[in-house]
């Protein structure tokens, strides 16, 4: 108990300094910022990345759960499920901007790299909808297996991604013409989608299959189905959700849900490295802008780890609002 | 005008796209199911809530035909289910028909014995999914080996509520028990829970089924009077345990005992496979689509019977091709698992048909908690910590 408050009082500290340091060299960028949706909560939780201190809290939403922002990190934007609706942020106001149209109960949804359209996974009506964010416009709605979830975007945004959960499939969608063009099988309630940043390598993880299925993007076959193993651990708890890829394509990051972990996996071996203890129903994950850091959202814990991706060592947890589900970290200007 | 015409398109391309991968496929393999469920001419229930819908069960039956049709669109693979109401005088006339028409997966809902016999009538020809009855025997010394178990066993179910009461350390039950055959098992499922659980059972009381309706204008009035007479003087106890399978009168304990005492079991605080209050783990977009497709909440038969379609359109999914030894032994394997908004995978044990799954502890509106807890471990997996393990199995597959 005491070395966690030890720890929890210096280490913000030291990375304050840092960060200082850093700001002194680099110019006018100060600390970063953290937004995490909490779906029970109701609430978005604003934190200073430096001082990891919340900062602000952002209410008037529904059931918050998917997150993200614009490429320029000007704009958040939160599937506010129970308001069928996605609502828009000023990042740095916190000011509410015109909702954009999402179709019903919007769970996850990612958008494309140039900053325009929007694909959203609708759960209860077995479609995927593309909205135009500038002009608000429905462009299109894609009907996929049943209870789409996961969303990914190849890099060069060309294909976008959707997983359906009991349909057990990766849907890849065409982003011009909105058409599926391939379906690939998957283990159990695939949860998520991720590209490498080559854009050669398409991670899905299955929540209930307990498996990441490594999909090779030029013949849309699975090439390898990493597995989990933790100590101590029964292997049905070990239920992969989130999942990150650093930017120089070396290191794959899983979240374990109720294991508690996130599992390092090196993505030239493709094997697990590391298993990092972190808070309760590890759900999602985030680096920070300049990818030193990575953040995950512990629902039954009420907090986020910081993960220094360097070491691969869990520094510190951050209480934030109840049952963190989503986060997505920007520059501030 | 630009937005409107390239949203127009996008759809027209997206209805295509719904099109193409069942067009691709060379050709289309079809999977045949039946449901069918015995409905027995007995007394009503006491809550006029708990009046059985007419497409009890069969609605579950739409939806996972519906769920399987729609993965089944991607894989060249269609799914036809038919679904049968007979009474216990039709049932095997029927099944029969069945049969003799080809259809190899056939769904039960009907008590232990005709599903027994049911499970004897189809032989090599098909495979039987029990989803409806909970009787442990069936699980025990009158399995079946082409006989699965989606429903829970009573075995499981009590296993469910004592790991909570335990942990709640509420150690001391007073159970009463019904007099019809069911209730008895049920009741003796209970004491077993007991004594796996190390729970005591103070004092075991038989409530009588004398008949007569079960509602009545005014009723309440008599069973205030009798229900706090027919509990009093128990010795000293933290709960009451009620083992009513047939429905009887454990829906009037809660507020009619002697002591001020909680009931669990058969009313108040209630083990159950399914709940439509259940959201945990997406099971928000379950209640929504079998709401949608119903108009009324699910309840546990819909959800077992969705889960047994559930089990054959996982089973395509993986085999394909469609040739029933192949899809019969991947169910049994231990490739096989299910996702069925618990949380976890469920698999069948190998030992006696039975799906292993977390049992909801339902309190009126709201699921209270789910079962297995936490703390009770288990050497090969938790689920296995509720019902009968391979070691205590009675059953000889």
């Amino acid at each position: 108990m005491r070395r966690s408050v030890t720890r929890s009082v210096t280490q913000p500290v030291m990375r304050l300094a840092l960060a200082c340091s850093a700001a002194l060299l680099a110019g006018p960028a100060l600390a970063d910022k953290i937004f995490v949706s909490n779906e029970k909560g109701n609430t978005v939780t604003v934190l200073d990345s430096a001082s990891l201190e919340v900062i602000h809290t952002i209410t008037g939403m529904q059931r918050p759960r998917g997150i993200t922002a614009s490429p320029d990190g000007k704009h958040i934007y939160v599937c506010a499920s129970d308001d069928n609706l996605v609502r828009v942020y000023d990042s740095a106001t916190y000011e509410e901007l015109p909702s954009l149209p999402s179709g019903p109960d919007p769970e996850l949804f990612v958008l494309h790299p140039s900053g325009n359209p929007l694909f959203i996974a609708n759960e209860d009506d077995n479609i995927v909808t593309v909205v135009d964010v500038v002009t608000r416009q429905v462009l299109a709605e894609v009907p996929v297996g049943v209870e789409p979830e996961g969303m990914g975007v190849s890099p060069d945004g060309k294909i976008v991604v959707n997983t359906s959960e009991t349909t057990n499939m990766a849907h890849m969608i065409d982003t011009t013409s909105y058409e599926i063009v391939a379906n690939v099988l998957v283990d159990s309630r695939p949860r998520f989608a991720e590209y490498t940043p080559d854009g050669k390598i398409l991670f899905v993880t299955a929540e209930i299959g307990g498996t990441v299925s490594v999909i090779d993007t030029a013949t849309n076959e699975i090439t390898k189905t990493i597995k989990f193993d933790v100590a101590g651990i029964l292997p049905e708890a070990l239920q992969p959700v989130g999942l990150r890829v650093t930017a120089d394509g070396a290191k794959a990051y899983v979240a374990l849900g109720p294991a508690n972990r996130v599992a390092v996996v090196d993505v030239a071996s493709l094997e697990v490295t590391n298993y990092l203890l972190v808070g309760q129903r590890v759900w999602q994950l985030a680096f920070s802008p300049d990818g030193k850091f990575l953040y995950t959202t512990n629902g039954n814990s009420n907090d986020i780890s910081v993960i220094d991706t360097a070491t691969d060592e869990v520094t510190v947890s951050v209480p934030v609002g109840e049952q963190p589900w989503g986060v997505v970290a920007v520059k501030t200007e | 005008m630009i937005n409107l015409s390239r949203a127009a398109s996008g759809l027209l391309l997206s209805v295509a796209a719904l099109a193409a991968p069942a067009a691709m496929a060379e050709e289309t393999t079809d999977y045949r199911v039946a449901v069918i469920r015995v409905v027995a001419p007995g007394p009503m229930p006491i809550s006029r809530l708990d009046l059985p819908p007419d497409d009890l069960g069969f609605a579950g039956a739409g939806l996972g035909t519906a769920d399987n049709a729609t993965t089944g669109g991607f894989l060249g693979q269609s799914f036809s289910t038919e679904t049968v109401l007979a009474t216990p005088e039709t049932v095997e006339a029927e099944m029969q028909k069945l049969l003799d028409a080809g259809i190899p997966y056939i769904v039960t809902l009907a008590d232990a014995a005709t599903t027994v016999r049911l499970a004897d009538m189809a032989g090599d020809q098909a495979l039987v999914i029990n989803a409806g009855s909970t009787d442990d025997a069936l699980r025990g010394k009158d399995c079946r080996a082409n006989l699965l178990h989606v429903a829970p066993s009573d075995a499981m179910l009590t296993d469910a509520l004592a790991q909570y009461l335990v942990w709640k350390r509420w150690n001391s039950w007073f159970l009463i028990e019904g007099s019809h055959k069911e209730d008895q098992a049920l009741g003796a499922a209970y004491r077993r829970a007991a004594e796996k659980f190390g729970a005591t059972i103070v004092e075991t009381r038989v409530y009588e089924d004398t008949g007569g309706a079960r509602r009545s204008d005014s009723g309440h009035v008599q069973v205030q009077r009798q229900m706090p007479v027919f509990t009093q003087s128990a010795p000293a106890h933290d709960i009451l345990v009620a083992a009513d399978h047939s429905g009887v009168f454990a829906a009037w304990l809660p507020y009619h005992t002697w002591d001020a005492s909680p009931v669990a079991g058969s009313a108040g605080l209630m083990p159950e496979s399914w709940s439509p209050a259940h959201e945990a783990w997406g099971a928000t977009q379950f209640q929504s689509r079998f709401e949608k497709l119903a108009g009324r909440p699910a309840r546990d038969e819909d959800y077992q019977v969705w889960m047994a379609l559930r089990v054959i359109g996982e089973a395509a999914t993986r085999t394909k091709g469609g040739d029933f030894d192949v899809m019969r032994a991947f169910i049994l394997s231990d490739k096989f698992d299910l996702a069925a908004f618990k949380g976890q995978k469920l698999t069948f044990r190998d030992w006696d048909g039975q799906l292993r799954q977390p049992v909801l502890l339902v309190a009126g509106n709201v699921v209270a908690s789910v079962s297995p807890q936490e703390e009770f471990l288990h050497q090969v997996s938790q689920l296995d910590t509720l019902g009968v393990d391979r070691g205590e199995t009675e059953c000889n597959r």
